[in-house]
């Protein structure tokens, strides 16, 4: 057997898990889809001794639009990647979940597990700071919401309480006129993706850009926002040359990528940019798209 | 600390399967070890390869990255479920007439990748069989006589 041994337990309500997260804290690991901490127990990179699966919790899977749209944290990423409010609603949270792993990973990895676990390098998490999502944490005294920039908190870290867990995710609508793009470059399709931009270009009715949001995966210890870049474009006339120039920003001040085995830090800066202008691009045509309609 | 054993019941290509697990077998393990039904392979245990695709309660799982006691009270299908009666399933026809595999370690999971893929989507373009494969690693046959396969089984059942 490949992980070491820990206590299990399945509750079948969010109070039970709650109460167990209540009692054990930090010792007890929730496991959501485990598709990233089921092959680090296999490598025995984690050793939790005591696992809270929330599998069973069924309350904890559905994706409602109650003004925002909201997606219970145990919601498969497959049941997203194709339902229609997330299409409608959150069109960027649906151009970007077929790029998580694989389809058979998507079938049992779960939005809310993607979020909690933090890595630098996922999608879900670049989506949530792009779209300016909210969290909600609850423990089995208190619930609260946590704003997607103060719940990333550093490599695999969140600002997630030990006795909380994460519950809900809520995407507000965007802005009139705005366009959004994700791409992401991999060296074979589903792996970790060695670059990734999610883009989103609001226009004014003049055809101005208003408003530009730039967040980048797997090139820093969490999402990555080019604030700078951002500036350089807000209230110019979007084109070519505007993005190139952005792109350049990005790549070259907004961002300190450290590099990996698949590509050097400089190679992350290039792709990155060369991202930033296809996306930057695509997110322009949607946006005019909107302003024409 | 001492684990205790975990009672699950799982069903496994119809059949009712009682046991006592650690929490911390994996689902390939159990199919492999405990059920006794070897056709679902092992490759990397990390998810990537995809030779222990299963699915369980009707979806493409990687069965190395799930413990059997999640599988308690669900339906589990495994290769060796495509088969009715002693005839191949139409898909297993294919990869064989079509040449979809060579040594065959990954075949398992590439079936059962297949099978849910076409069970969701029963006509998928080329792209769309590609992205339905992708998390299934082929060392061998460099993949187009499995897509060949595959769209043969597609048009076969279309028919």
């Amino acid at each position: 057997m490949k992980p070491a041994p820990f206590e299990y337990f399945a509750p079948d309500s969010l109070e039970a898990a709650l109460e167990l997260k209540a009692q054990h804290g930090d010792e007890a690991k929730a496991l959501a889809g485990g598709q990233s901490l089921i092959p680090a127990m296999n490598f025995r990179v984690a050793q939790p001794t005591l696992l809270i699966d929330l599998n069973r919790i069924t309350e904890l899977r559905y994706i409602r639009k109650n003004g925002a749209l909201r997606i219970g944290a145990m919601t498969v990423q497959a049941q997203a990647e194709y339902d229609g409010l997330v299409a409608t609603h959150a069109p960027l949270l649906h151009e970007a979940i077929p790029n998580i792993a694989h389809s058979q990973i998507r079938n049992r990895g779960t939005v809310g597990g993607s979020i909690a676990h933090a890595d630098p390098a996922s999608e879900l998490p670049v989506i949530c700071i792009a779209l300016d999502a909210r969290m909600r944490a609850q423990s089995k005294s208190a619930g609260r919401w946590i704003e997607a920039r103060d719940f990333f908190a550093g490599l695999f870290a969140t600002t997630l309480q030990p006795d909380e867990l994460l519950v809900e995710v809520e995407f507000p609508g965007m802005a009139q006129y705005t366009g959004y793009a994700f791409m992401e470059l991999a060296r074979r399709s589903g792996d970790y993706a060695m670059a990734g931009v999610a883009a989103l270009l609001t226009l004014a009715k003049d055809g101005t850009c208003q408003q530009a949001k730039l967040v980048y995966l797997n090139v820093g210890d969490g999402p990555v926002e080019a604030s700078q870049a951002v500036a350089s474009l807000k209230g110019t006339k979007p084109s070519t040359d505007a993005f190139r120039h952005a792109a350049l920003i990005a790549s070259q001040k907004d961002m300190a990528p450290f590099g990996n085995l698949h590509a050097s830090a400089d190679y992350q800066r290039h792709l990155s940019a060369a991202l930033t202008e296809r996306a930057l691009a695509k997110a322009l045509a949607r946006a005019e798209k909107t302003l024409k309609s | 600390v001492t684990i205790a054993d975990y009672p699950i019941s799982v069903t496994i290509n119809g059949r009712a399967y009682q046991h006592h697990v650690e929490p911390r077998l994996l689902l390939a393990d159990y199919i492999r070890q405990v059920a006794g039904l070897t056709g679902t392979h092992i490759g990397c245990e990390t998810t990537y390869c995809g030779a222990c695709t299963v699915l369980l309660n009707g979806a493409s799982v990687k069965s190395c990255t799930v413990f059997a006691v999640q599988a308690d009270q669900g339906e589990v299908m495994t290769v060796e479920g495509l088969e009715q009666e002693g005839r191949l399933h139409p898909l297993q026809e294919a990869f064989a007439e079509h040449h979809g595999l060579q040594c065959g370690y990954c075949t398992p999971g590439m079936l059962m990748s297949t099978y849910h893929l076409l069970s969701t989507n029963p006509r998928p373009d080329d792209k769309q069989i590609r992205k339905g494969i992708a998390g299934n690693t082929c060392r061998c046959t460099g993949y187009q006589n499995i897509l060949k396969a595959i769209q043969a089984a597609a048009q076969a059942a279309a028919r």
